[in-house]
């Protein structure tokens, strides 16, 4: 049988390889363009309007004397009552379906409408949390009222997140503890969830940091724009970084442009300072993890 | 079957074991009575049902969610599937050694021995090095690592993760042990330790081995059954199931006619 030889030179393919290269990269490039041509504009806008004053102020109707204090820790208060809301009850549905599920399909199906609902408007989130926290609860319009809406908006992100965390653990660990004569509790708080914690806390910070951004719900349960005092308690009433600039940016004078530009800038800062707080944690029990 | 081994009396006795997952049958009615303080072998091709036969004894097989069991185990006389055995209490008198050498990865090579005691909060501190030296040491590890015990168990060589798991086993002081193939993952140097450690384990622990392997059978094994489609076809002394196998179809295997 007489062998057949390939010629070895050519351009085959190479046009191909090249334009999916370029596509990639563009693909890549026009993300960050947007978010550095975003962050250039608000910088330019803001900057000179962002100092001391302006972070300590109370709203004002002079665009030069209003500042953003009581929307900031609004936000923090948020942010800090969401998470707390949605993390043990996300990691609680999640630990449920995957660990104690029983039933496959149905623990399946289950996550499948999980997963619809973090695809639902924000609006809808806001309309029930009007409903169920600020009326039926009694919370009225108050802080815990919003972070009860914005948990329940984060939830299906933490659960999915959390149940592809607890995936990753290896079948053979969880057999090696129940062998040994665990409990199913004592295998999960033990063996899988210490082994989960890193990607569990990935999902918690996606979840945070879409709280940190939503505006809609929390107008809808009530939070209110002008307001001359940070939250007291979870009773109190709020306003919220993204709900204070909407405003701003609504108003006719050029000032308050300025503001929501401020405004904007605090609230990158916010969220990067809460993500980075959060993967410093995340890196610390992964060092942890041999 | 008990009769043909020997006149020890049996640690374990499998009444018409039956076992499935979902509707595939793979045990379909053993007989078996397994000696104390002994080393018994389950042989067979892949398939044959010898790992779902020792996962039944300490009920892991019913983790599975489509898995099925029906007959009797009697441990020491006491059924283990009666309603109000607890099988987390069940699997601290039948301890297990898996296929793949699997320590915990997040703990040291000290605390992945002491992880079965600490974990169900039994651990008494006093005791601590004690077990570990104790247990490290029944697993012929002991000073390989007595320098690096607070390093990470993912650390050894896969020999080395084995014996640590069988330390690990033995630190919740079981009275068997069962090993599923606990030497499929090892090179022969690592293979010929564990079975060496075998030798010596046989004197305080009944110990059931899983393996493919007919060589290591013969090794160490007191008593050998093999299994086959999911029933037992032979079981007796190691010697004479080897030498002088009473079913063809035994004879056939034994001899690398198939499987």
């Amino acid at each position: 049988m007489s062998q057949q030889t390939i010629d070895i030179c050519g351009n085959r393919g190479k046009l191909g390889e090249r334009l999916f290269h370029v596509g990639c990269w563009l693909a890549i490039l026009l993300p960050l363009t947007m978010l550095v041509v975003l962050v250039a504009d608000v910088a330019i806008d803001g900057l000179g309007r962002l100092d001391w004053d302006f972070i300590k102020g109370f709203p004002s109707r002079r665009a030069h004397r209003a500042g953003i204090w009581p929307a900031l820790w609004g936000t923090l208060w948020l942010v800090g009552l969401t998470a707390l809301l949605a993390i043990p009850i996300g990691v609680g549905a999640a630990v449920y379906l995957e660990e104690y599920g029983g039933n496959r399909r149905l623990a399946n199906f289950i996550e499948l409408n999980i997963a619809n609902l973090a695809g639902v408007p924000s609006v809808i989130y806001g309309l029930l949390g009007l409903e169920v926290f600020v009326r039926i609860a009694g919370f009225g319009s108050s802080v815990l009222a919003g972070a009860c809406t914005l948990a329940l908006l984060v939830l299906p992100i933490v659960i999915i997140s959390a149940r592809e965390a607890l995936r990753t653990v290896p079948y053979g660990l969880r057999e090696a503890a129940l062998g040994l004569g665990c409990t199913p509790w004592q295998m999960i708080r033990r063996i899988v969830l210490p082994m989960a914690l890193p990607g569990i806390l990935t999902g918690a910070i996606l979840s945070v940091s879409r709280a940190i951004g939503e505006t809609a719900p929390l107008i809808l349960v009530g939070a209110v724009v002008f307001i001359t005092f940070t939250p007291e308690g979870v009773d109190s009433q709020f306003t919220a970084l993204p709900i204070q600039i909407f405003n701003w940016v609504s108003m006719p004078q050029k000032g308050f442009m300025e503001n929501a530009a401020a405004g904007i800038v605090v609230l990158l800062i916010t969220l990067l300072s809460i993500n980075l707080v959060a993967i410093l944690l995340r890196n610390r029990f992964q060092r942890q993890k041999y | 079957m008990l009769d043909s081994i020997t006149n020890t009396e049996p640690k374990i006795v499998a009444k018409n074991v039956k076992a499935w997952f979902a509707s595939k049958q793979i045990l379909k009615g053993i007989d078996m009575a397994i000696p104390k303080n002994q080393v018994t072998a389950i042989i067979g091709p892949s398939g044959c049902g010898k790992s779902t036969f020792i996962r039944c004894i300490n009920r892991m097989h019913e983790l599975v969610d489509i898995a099925r069991f029906d007959g009797t185990i009697l441990l020491d006389d006491q059924d283990v599937y009666q309603s109000n055995v607890d099988p987390v209490l069940l699997r601290r008198r039948v301890g297990m050694v898996f296929q793949k050498p699997n320590p915990f990865p997040t703990m040291s090579i000290k605390d992945n021995v002491l992880a079965g005691l600490k974990m169900t909060g039994r651990l008494k501190k006093s005791e601590a090095a004690s077990i570990v030296e104790r247990s490290l040491g029944q697993a012929a590890l002991w000073d390989e690592v007595k320098d690096r015990l607070g390093e990470p168990g993912g650390s050894l060589s896969g020999g080395q993760q084995q014996r640590l798991c069988i330390a690990r086993s033995l630190a919740v002081d079981p009275e068997v042990l069962l090993m599923d193939e606990p030497c499929s993952a090892l090179d022969p140097i690592a293979t010929a330790r564990i079975e060496d450690l075998l030798n010596d384990l046989r004197e305080s622990y009944t110990i059931v081995i899983v393996t493919h392997n007919m060589q290591q059978a013969t090794r160490v094994s007191d008593s050998t059954a093999f299994f086959l489609h999911g029933e037992l076809v032979e079981y007796g002394k190691t010697d004479t199931l080897f030498t002088h196998p009473t079913d063809n179809r035994t004879e056939d295997y034994i001899t690398g006619k198939f499987g």
